[in-house]
């Protein structure tokens, strides 16, 4: 690195860019990643905005006071919450080079990921049971669209999660793996981000209207 | 090289892309960071759970907007302790995205529910059936 830095002017950017390439991709791989997130967060926006017009129209079916059980939500977002916990002690372990820490920390995420995912899957077979499906009302499909489109996300974030466990278990922590860990952190991180705004605005907004 | 290399005035000199003072050129967290973080977020979640289990608030609207403060506050706690965003990481570029991204979002979520809420009350059935009311 003081190599690079130290070098004469006219000893060149072709020079730079070879020594730096390594370097310079890792960079833009997360830099990368963050932008697909900013994309996605523009999906979840429009979500959140069709959610917010048609929230109200319950076409005489119905509503979210009938429909959602409070305790069971608190209880799916304190189990993401810990998730995030749980990974940021991941990013601790990886930071030190604790490989098998780190991977229990990872795994321990993930199951608490499953759990979220599993109450979010009990509640819609729940709604559905109960005749609250999507072509129900324009509420319901907007319910549907929002917060299954977050579930969906979780299901990915799980299934990388495995194959990256897998992956470091089987190459060690090596730079590509550190940066994938990275991604997968931020990615996680950022479903929780978005499931703030879900309970806040469909869940709790939602028993109070 | 110093941190304010980072900043961008000096963005011409190949030197500042190699982030000389932070190897791989992102922020991590401490452990202390990440429990603050959490105890922070614990308390954001249960008191607008809190509120809204127990009818604290009597006044739906008011009830409304402080449920969405702590939302919005829980959010930001989320982005500088889980996500490590500061005006430093990638040079700045990920501060600079996220900015955008919150503008385009504002945009968007204001423009749609304020045009198809005035929209549904402009646009009522009862305004055109109220027999009070002109018929041109």
């Amino acid at each position: 690195m003081s190599q690079t830095l130290h070098a004469a002017p006219d000893a060149q950017l072709d020079f730079y860019d070879l020594v730096e390439h390594e370097h310079v991709a890792h960079d833009s791989t997360r830099i990368g990643f963050w932008l697909y997130l900013m994309s996605d967060c523009l999906i979840f926006a429009s979500l959140f905005a069709i959610y917010g017009v048609l929230g109200a129209n319950f076409a005489a079916g119905p509503s979210p006071v009938d429909l959602f059980n409070l305790p069971l939500v608190a209880v799916s977002t304190a189990a993401l919450l810990f998730s995030s916990i749980t990974y940021g002690f991941a990013m601790l372990d990886m930071e030190e080079g604790k490989k098998g820490t780190m991977l229990a920390w990872l795994g321990l995420t993930g199951i608490l990921g499953a759990v979220f995912l599993g109450l979010t899957l009990y509640e819609f077979s729940h709604l559905i049971h109960e005749g609250a499906v999507p072509q129900r009302s324009a509420f319901l499909s907007a319910f549907f669209v929002l917060v299954g489109t977050h579930a969906l996300h979780v299901t990915f974030g799980i299934i990388w999660l495995i194959v990256l466990m897998v992956q470091v278990g089987m190459k060690g922590l090596i730079p590509a793996n550190q940066i994938r860990v990275q991604c997968l952190s931020m990615f996680w991180h950022f479903l929780d981000v978005i499931w703030i705004g879900v309970f806040t605005v469909v869940y709790l907004m939602g028993m109070l209207r | 090289m110093s941190e304010i290399d980072h900043g961008g005035a000096v963005s011409h000199e190949p030197a500042v892309h190699a982030h000389p003072d932070a190897p791989d050129g992102h922020s991590v967290g401490t452990r202390r960071s990440y429990l603050i973080g959490f105890a922070l977020s614990a308390i954001l979640t249960a008191i607008p759970f809190w509120l809204v289990m127990n009818n604290v608030i009597a006044d739906t609207m008011i009830a409304t907007i402080v449920i969405m403060g702590f939302g919005v506050v829980q959010i930001l706690v989320h982005m500088v302790y889980f996500l490590h965003m500061n005006t430093k990481s990638e040079g700045g570029w990920t501060l600079m995205a996220a900015i955008f991204t919150i503008i385009v979002i504002v945009i968007a979520l204001s423009g749609s529910l304020w045009v198809m809420y005035h929209l549904n009350t402009n646009m009522m059935p009862g305004m055109v059936m109220d027999p009070s009311a002109p018929i041109i």
